[in-house]
């Protein structure tokens, strides 16, 4: 992995935000209801139910569809030309600009860096027995982990399966669930990252924890 | 000076208990003797005994003063006030006081399966010349004090009606009387297992014949909850009590159009009060409860003793009156209790007579059917009926043969029929056995010296001749006029599934209305399913001089209902008329969404309970097919509630004489029907697309404070927890709906 940390961190310095297009989901005539630089809202709610800000309406057969913000950000780029015109599919009119915030980027760099041990399937999952030993006498103690150790225990209907370790040798740096959680199918449930970039990647996080202004 | 603290707490409680009332403290300087009380009670021991007394009188003549001012002019929104008041009895206080002893069941106090509804096997008992005579009742009613922090405010989650339902069916086994207290602002509205709607219809339909006299007495009857132990022989009600269709607030937040997390107006929310009519003295006078048990003018308390007694004794003589009415010789007996009852004032100490609470078989035959002919009663007289002349009598007379020609078809010689066709395939039966064993040999001889060529079995379908199940095949379809527009419409899942914009004239012609790519349904109106569910021509509307008007008088109702029959054509959200599906006649009651959005007030319970009769009479399965339904329609607050129990009624009876009754939901169906008449069915059918609950979502965040997902109503899940027994494509509304009378109607296609 030849990941430099510090290039890391100057690239997400110098790229603060990401761009993200907004094109055209087929032909009609486009009237804008956002304008250059206003803030736009991505859905909320739990399951996402609201809709973000209006961004504009794409009529076609007399059929008036209201195309929404799929994320959060400022409107640039906006194609104010294109006002009461009729346009093609897949054009692009604006650009959403999202400012990445801390937790973001400490994400990213965390999915980079580590090794992800996710859930085989939905069931409920324990912690394997020496690492939450280890865990309560010392919870910032880093726990080595190799290939072929028995990290978690998978329980589903009756019947414990111990899954191994499978990545990169390295010491556990993220745990995602809580021992004894029901965690579905694919979410990730350890980080472990490489003993010999342990030491750079907490001071980097440190740095965008106490430097980087959301 | 222990009885002046003691003294001066009671004066705390009654001010406290007039600001509950007023929903204010600056109501006649109230905060101000609130305050006042305050500081006598700080400085208790450092003034002197006659000034504290002096001052203790003064603000009591002042309380009494405006307590008597209060209970001269108690408006409709007071009682609902006087009704949440913290300081007003709640069941357990009624356990206690009313009953000599109790046995909480199915959980006691917060470990319970559902705190909000108490269950209890109690002993009540009369003194009748200085001896002592207990009865045993099965109590149930809902629970809002004694430990709020777990009750749930009185609201019965479904696992909670079921417990009721439970004790009911155990009352039953038992022979003893029920006795329900109604203590609910409405039932919780979640959709878990059963869902809250299906759990009121399986206690409404249970109690319909129930085996037992079952008496209720109501304090806060909030809609649907109060139904779900409400349905009685004899309906009780405290004179501060409320009893109605939606709460005010619920109320002024449609009529105000309020938004969610407005805040509502106090006048609207008062005006709606009194719109509803939901006092004891307006509910006597519609006939949804029986009598009104006096309270003291502002509303019993927790302390009122007098109240306890008096309430004892009014379900004693409720109890005795229900019982009495089942008995063959009871004329000296309804007598005496109908002298007991003129004792207003004050509450005899003794009472004249015994009566033993049990019912012989015959006796609870009758009690079964004065239950089924009360609530065939209730909210008649509150619809409109269109004159019709000749018709009519024409109608009437047309109802009466037939009436006859069916009793004498399918009573007297369907009767000796089926037994004389049971005896001859009995007699059959043991004759081709008899015949078997002795031709057996013989046969085997000859079909060895004479062998004959086997020949592959005849496949006979039971559905008869060659049907075709694309209706649009057999007739000119019905197009619906949406289609005619020139505009393109985006599906709702387009997003998710990627389909295509639908060309509106395609969309709602050749697709019936069904997107080509996800299957979801947009909306059709029911002239669609009219004309193209049923066999050409075979529809024939009966009932439709029966009209929606405004029995309470709501305030601006008169023109939205003219409106609505000058837009629709239509004079109440039901259609009841006879058809064919493939040959097979049937009766289909219609609940449409564009009148009053498919609200069900007293004309739309009437016609539904004469549809049932019909179908009853003529021996044909019933369809209730629910275009949309917004509920009961609050404009005509508990006649419209009361159409719950009275439709169900009906169905039971329909479906107890051998009916067969299948209910399709399709858009949107929510509240009050689904929650009696129309959940109550043992065959459920949802369209896709549609949506099948309780309370819509808004109603469960305010109530519940919970969030629902988006499709928390949807048909799946109504299908998940086992609501409806399957979703049906629309365009195989026909073929489906044929399949399931035939297959669920067995051979006879209905009637056992």
């Amino acid at each position: 992995m030849g990941i430099n940390l510090d290039d890391l961190l100057r690239h997400y310095r110098s790229h603060i935000f990401e761009d993200y297009q907004v094109k055209t989901p087929h032909t009609g005539v486009i009237s804008f209801e956002v304008e250059e630089g206003q803030a736009v809202e991505g859905p909320s709610g739990r399951w996402l139910q609201r809709p973000g800000t209006l961004l504009y309406i794409l009529e076609r057969e007399k059929n008036a569809k209201r195309i929404y913000a799929s994320w959060k950000g400022q409107v640039t780029g906006i194609r104010s030309e294109l006002e009461g015109h009729f346009v093609e599919a897949d054009e692009l009119v604006l650009f959403i600009r999202h400012r990445l915030d801390r937790e973001e980027i400490i994400d990213r760099i965390l999915t980079q860096m580590l090794t992800i041990l996710r859930a085989p399937q939905q069931a409920r999952y324990f912690l394997s027995s020496d690492i939450l030993a280890g865990l309560e006498k010392r919870p910032e103690a880093r726990i080595a982990i190799g290939p072929g150790d028995e990290v978690v225990i998978m329980s589903l209907m009756k019947r414990d399966t111990p899954i191994s370790y499978r990545g990169e040798p390295g010491v556990l740096y993220k745990v995602y669930f809580r021992s004894g959680d029901i965690v579905e199918q694919g979410s990730p449930l350890l980080g472990v990252c490489p003993s010999d970039r342990l030491q750079y990647m907490q001071k980097v996080i440190q740095r965008i924890r106490t430097d980087w202004e959301d | 000076m222990t009885d002046s603290g003691k003294l001066l707490s009671r004066l705390a409680d009654r001010i406290s208990y007039l600001i509950d009332i007023k929903g204010e403290s600056t109501w006649g300087n109230l905060d101000e003797l609130q305050r006042q009380v305050q500081d006598l009670h700080r400085s208790l021991f450092e003034i002197k005994e006659a000034e504290l007394y002096k001052e203790i009188d003064r603000i009591e003549d002042r309380v009494s003063f405006l307590e008597d001012r209060i209970a001269r002019r108690l408006t409709p929104a007071e009682v609902v006030n006087i009704v949440r008041s913290v300081q007003r009895f709640t069941l357990t206080d009624i356990l206690e006081n009313v009953y000599d002893s109790y046995t909480e069941l199915g959980g006691e106090g917060e470990c319970n399966i559902d705190p909000a509804v108490v269950v209890a096997r109690a002993t009540i008992s009369r003194k009748v010349k200085n001896r002592l005579y207990s009865h045993q009742v099965m109590v149930i009613g809902h629970e809002k004090g004694r430990g709020e922090e777990y009750r749930n405010g009185g609201c019965a989650r479904p696992w909670g009606n079921d417990k009721a339902l439970r004790y009911m069916l155990v009352a039953e086994t038992e022979g003893i009387p029920i006795h329900s207290f109604i203590f609910t602002p409405g039932a919780y509205p979640i959709e878990d297992y059963p869902g809250a709607a299906q759990q009121i219809a399986r206690n409404i339909y249970a109690m319909a014949r129930l085996k037992v006299p079952i008496v209720s007495f109501i304090s806060e009857g909030g809609s649907g909850g109060a139904e779900a132990i409400g349905l009685s022989d004899l309906r009780l009600m405290a004179s501060r009590g409320y009893y109605s269709v939606i709460s005010p607030e619920g109320a002024a937040a449609i009529e105000g159009k309020i938004r969610e997390g407005e805040k509502l107006p106090r006048d609207l929310v008062e005006h709606c009060a009194s719109q509803l009519k939901i006092t004891a003295s307006d509910n006597l006078k519609l006939g949804t409860i029986d009598r009104i048990v006096e309270e003291p003018p502002l509303g019993a308390r927790r302390e009122d003793y007098g109240f306890f007694r008096r309430l004892r004794y009014e379900m004693v003589r409720a109890t005795d009156e229900v019982v009495l009415r089942t008995k063959n010789f009871r004329a000296f007996r309804a007598y005496a209790l109908k002298r007991q009852g003129e004792e207003k004032v004050s509450v005899p100490e003794d009472f004249d007579l015994v009566i033993n609470w049990n019912l012989t078989e015959l006796e609870i035959e009758r009690l079964l059917e004065l239950r089924s002919k009360k609530y065939r009663e209730l909210g008649k007289g509150f619809f409109l009926k269109k004159s019709r002349g000749l018709g009519q009598k024409f109608r009437k007379a047309k109802a009466i043969a037939s009436k006859g020609y069916y009793e004498l078809r399918y009573g007297l010689l369907r009767l000796h029929h089926r037994n004389v066709q049971k005896v001859i395939e009995e007699v059959s039966g043991e004759g081709s056995v008899f015949f078997k064993k002795v031709a057996e040999p013989v046969r085997a001889a000859y079909d060895f010296v004479f062998p004959q060529p086997r020949r592959p079995a005849k496949v006979i379908r039971p559905d008869g001749p060659d049907r075709r199940s694309i209706f649009a095949e057999e007739w000119e379809p019905y197009v619906s006029p949406l289609a005619n527009e020139d505009r393109t419409v985006t599906c709702p899942n387009a997003s998710k599934y990627g389909c295509m914009d639908l060309w509106v004239p395609d969309l709602y012609g050749e697709l019936c209305g069904v997107c080509p790519n996800c299957g979801h349904h947009f909306p059709l109106e029911y002239q669609w399913y009219l004309k193209n569910l049923f066999d050409k021509g075979s529809v024939q509307e009966f009932n439709n001089h029966i009209a929606s008007g405004n029995p309470l008088g709501f305030q601006g109702f008169d023109e939205r209902l003219r409106r609505d029959i000058r837009r629709t054509g239509r004079t109440s959200s039901i259609i009841t008329f006879d058809a064919r599906v493939f040959g097979i006649r049937l009766v289909v009651a219609m609940l449409i969404g564009s009148f009053r959005g498919g609200t069900v007030g007293t004309a739309e319970g009437e016609k539904f309970v004469r549809a049932c009769d019909i179908a009853r009479t003529t021996r044909r399965p019933f369809l209730a097919y629910v275009h949309t339904t917004g509920g009961i329609r609050i404009q005509e607050g508990t006649l419209g509630v009361v159409q719950m129990p009275k439709c169900t009624i009906a169905v039971r009876e329909y479906i107890e004489s051998g009916g067969l009754y299948i209910v399709v939901y399709d858009n949107n169906s929510y509240a009050g029907p689904v929650a009696s008449f129309l959940g109550c069915s043992l065959y459920q059918f949802g369209i896709r697309s549609s949506r099948i609950g309780f309370a819509g979502p808004r109603v469960i965040r305010e109530t519940t404070g919970k969030n629902v997902p988006p499709d928390y109503h949807s048909a799946k899940n109504a299908l998940k927890r086992g609501h409806i027994q399957g979703i049906w494509d629309r365009r195989d509304f026909r073929k489906n709906l044929y399949e399931a009378l035939t297959t669920m109607g067995g051979h006879n296609l209905y009637y056992r």
